[in-house]
């Protein structure tokens, strides 16, 4: 039994260390989020180049055949940074829908766009009405000439203004709350009726609103069997969990840190107030949090790499473990968020300190798939009943 | 990463397992459910009188002492099946307190003397460290031994002693001189409780049962050879012995069998027709606690994996004692709640079936005398400042 990461993920973890710490101060970030795209495309191939956008892909397709875990060495370095360009959206949650579909010719034709840099992409699954609940989809798609015809409109798409491409969720049958009857499709951010209009989201991201205007797709942008799309999110859907609260943890520990040596240096009373008792106090209790959804991912990474290495098992240890874990990083995220804002005092209020960023990426973050409540009542329901 | 045992290791869980489903009986398991009285001591010690014969008394000793030689992975195994299958750890003041100091700074003459008594649980052992004015604050101890001839005259009270009522022997700490630092000065003394001048005093706790004591001594003679290592210095092999209780795992496998107990109580106790395990908010602090122990338990098995690696526990370890008692608690609390109205009934002499209930006495003590575990082997608040010192540098 171990902890340890590999040789190689310890190399990949210290090429995002560095980055992070050498590239991408709070200046150049807020550079990046005040330009046009609210992305650095630079930035963007550089992650290309050092292979990052290969870590969840198929050596076939030219990835790293990587594990969850990988994404989550990743995902955490990423987080102490709070870096925005899509990593979350186009490839561990686009790449990895389209990854974990039946569709190969999709596959050859998009993953490798996606390791080189050249395609961006978006799941567009939210509509106005239907907050965490994935499959309450009223999007249509009808059938029409070999192919659909996608009629409807999708909400806080993330990164949608830069995306090339676009997974959207769509009823091929069935009613509005209906699993079955969900499809997915691969449409292109070109097509002839895709119109979107793109806004900035609190964590200095964009999202935008898109409208699928009586937009003609074929058998060929369909991921999985007609009406099957739930099956895939549902499969996918743990990875991206996983991956969120990976970026979770690294800001976590990073807010922790800032504050902890804050109050090592800001003088009061003639005294720095890291000598306070009641403020050393809390700094423990957010370092105990810190340090329990760090175990809380841990068990997630550890049951991911039992149910790969043992499918026929099921997954219901896994999935226990990843609701708890998004849970947990509501709560922990709640805490060390108001912690370090309130021990920074008014400094902490301000738009210049680097502390406030931090907060809000994990505020998205919690209401990012279902926020704390709402992967609770999941736990509860696959653990109590009688 | 890797969560899993080698095939050796899953070997000796079984072997454990198996050992402890043959000798732990359903008859030494009701009477220890008593957890005090005179039933109790008989029961406590006649299991580890089982544990003795099978060598399995003391994993935590070296093995030239009688330890088992056990790897870390072992001593874990070990410790987890114990929980998991609800035998009550070994009484911890001899085996697991006093024995360290011996084995690492007593004499020759001191451990052949002691270390055999307590390892056959013949010698039953009691802690006198905290004074009326000294609980925390350990070192503000003043219980004096003055030396005088070839003994020392010892004169102070100890207090919070449990289970002094059944021991045979007493280690104190004791203050030697008042000339130094506060930390100075000090003296580890072991007392015979039947020396003239050792009086031990109940103190009943909120629980309304009876483990904890105040144990006064009246000019006690204790000879010179009982003074462990040299004298003054009692404070240095005091603070090993803290460390080592620190150190101690999170109590992880009784907390997830406590957990279980209450998730089958849950789906029997009925509410306007509706199982409590499938009400929603009870469904939530159930969650609430089930999700802090999953962590916890992962938290444990990092200090176990670092450790079992050759190395030193992370910084992690440093909160296994907070969050351990904490979610004992949080159980204790909400099996209380779960026994409703019975909670408060004093069962006294009825049985469950007149009472009417079959779990409440034991919900109400439990959450009583469990308030204590945030309070003794270093409070809480202690932990936290222990934390801030060490861990945050603060």
């Amino acid at each position: 039994m171990n902890f340890d990461f590999s040789e190689e993920q310890t190399m990949i973890k210290d090429s995002v260390a560095r980055f992070v710490r050498d590239e991408y101060d709070i200046d150049t970030r807020r550079k990046i989020i005040n330009s046009e795209e609210g992305i650095s495309r630079e930035f963007w191939n550089t992650f290309a180049e050092l292979g990052w956008l290969s870590v969840p892909f198929a050596e076939e397709y030219g990835g790293f055949g990587g594990t969850v875990e990988d994404i989550a060495v990743v995902m955490e370095e990423l987080g102490k940074g709070i870096v925005v360009e899509p990593y979350v959206s186009t490839v561990v949650t686009f790449g990895g829908l389209l990854a974990a579909s039946t569709n190969n010719s999709l596959k050859e034709a998009v993953i490798p766009s996606i390791i080189d840099g050249s395609c961006l992409g978006s799941f567009a699954f939210l509509e106005r009405q239907s907050r965490y609940e994935i499959a309450d989809v009223v999007t249509t798609a009808v059938a029409a000439d070999g192919g659909y015809v996608i009629n409807g409109e999708k909400t806080v798409v993330v990164h949608g203004g830069t995306a090339n491409k676009f997974i959207v969720t769509a009823r091929s049958s069935g009613e509005q709350f209906d699993a079955e009857g969900v499809s997915l499709f691969m449409v292109d951010a070109a097509a002839e009726g895709v119109s979107l209009k793109s806004y900035q989201t609190m964590d200095g991201q964009r999202a935008a609103t898109v409208q699928f205007d009586n937009v003609r797709v074929t058998d060929d942008q369909l991921l999985n069997s007609l009406g099957q799309g739930m099956q895939l999110i549902d499969h996918v859907m743990p990875q991206i969990l996983v991956a969120l609260s990976a970026e979770a943890l690294g800001i976590m520990s990073t807010l922790n840190a800032i504050t902890v040596d804050y109050s090592k240096t800001r003088q009061q009373f003639g005294t720095p107030i890291g000598s306070f008792q009641v403020l050393q106090h809390r700094m423990v209790d957010t370092f105990i949090a810190c340090e329990q959804t760090k175990s809380m991912l841990y068990r997630g990474l550890c049951q991911a790499n039992e149910y790969a290495a043992n499918p026929d098992a099921g997954n219901a240890e896994f999935l226990k473990s990843v609701h708890a874990l998004k849970a947990t990083i509501a709560k922990s995220g709640k805490l060390i968020g108001e912690e370090a804002i309130q021990l920074h005092g008014g400094i902490g209020m301000t738009d210049e300190l680097n502390i406030g960023h931090f907060v809000k990426r994990l505020m998205t973050i919690n209401v990012s798939f279902g926020n704390g409540d709402f992967h609770q009542k999941k736990f509860n329901q696959l653990n109590y009943s009688a | 990463m890797d969560i899993n045992f080698s095939a050796e290791d899953l070997a000796f869980r079984d072997e454990v397992r198996d050992f402890f489903a043959r000798e732990f009986d359903a008859e030494l398991a009701q009477q220890l459910s008593a957890t005090q009285g005179g039933d109790y001591k008989s029961a406590i010690v006649s299991w580890q009188k089982k544990l003795h014969a099978k060598g399995w008394i003391a994993p935590g000793w070296p093995k030239e002492y009688g330890g088992t030689g056990w790897t870390v992975t072992q001593k874990f195994i070990y410790e987890t099946e114990r929980g998991a299958a609800g035998i009550p750890d070994v009484v911890p003041f001899g085996l697991k307190m006093v024995a360290p100091v011996i084995y690492t700074f007593g004499t020759e003459e001191q451990k052949a003397h002691f270390l055999p008594r307590i390892l056959s649980s013949d010698d039953w052992w009691c802690q006198g460290y905290s004074e009326p004015g000294a609980g925390s604050d350990l070192a503000a101890l003043s219980t004096t031994a003055e030396y005088a001839g070839d003994n020392y005259i010892v004169n102070g009270r100890k207090i919070w002693t449990t289970f002094a009522q059944y021991a045979d022997w007493i280690f104190c700490l004791v203050r030697t001189s008042k000339e130094m630092r506060k930390q100075q000065g000090i003296s580890f003394l072991l007392i015979d409780m039947e020396t003239p001048g050792v009086t031990v005093k109940p103190i009943v706790s909120i629980d309304g049962k009876h483990s904890l004591n105040e144990v006064h001594f009246e000019d006690v003679l204790v000879p010179r050879e009982n003074l462990i290592g040299e004298q003054d210095k009692g404070w240095t092999y005091a603070k090993a012995l803290l460390a080592h209780e620190r150190t101690g795992m999170a109590e992880v496998a009784d907390s997830k069998r406590m957990l279980s107990k209450l998730k089958q109580r849950a789906a029997e106790e009925v509410n306007g027709g509706t199982a409590m395990i499938n009400d929603p908010v009870f469904q939530m602090r159930l969650s609430d606690i089930e999700m802090e122990l999953m962590a916890l338990e992962y938290t444990e098995l990092r200090v176990f994996a670092s450790m079992a690696g050759g190395g030193m526990p992370g910084p992690e370890s440093s909160l296994l004692k907070i969050k351990g008692t904490e979610i004992t608690q949080a159980i204790q609390e909400l099996q209380l709640q779960l026994a409703a109205e019975y909670g408060g009934a004093l069962q006294g002499d009825l049985s469950n079936q007149e009472l009417g209930h079959d779990y409440a006495a034991e919900a109400r003590s439990k959450y009583m005398y469990g308030r204590a575990a945030t309070i003794y082997g270093g409070s809480n608040e202690v932990q936290r400042n222990v934390i801030a010192k060490a861990v945050l540098g603060l």
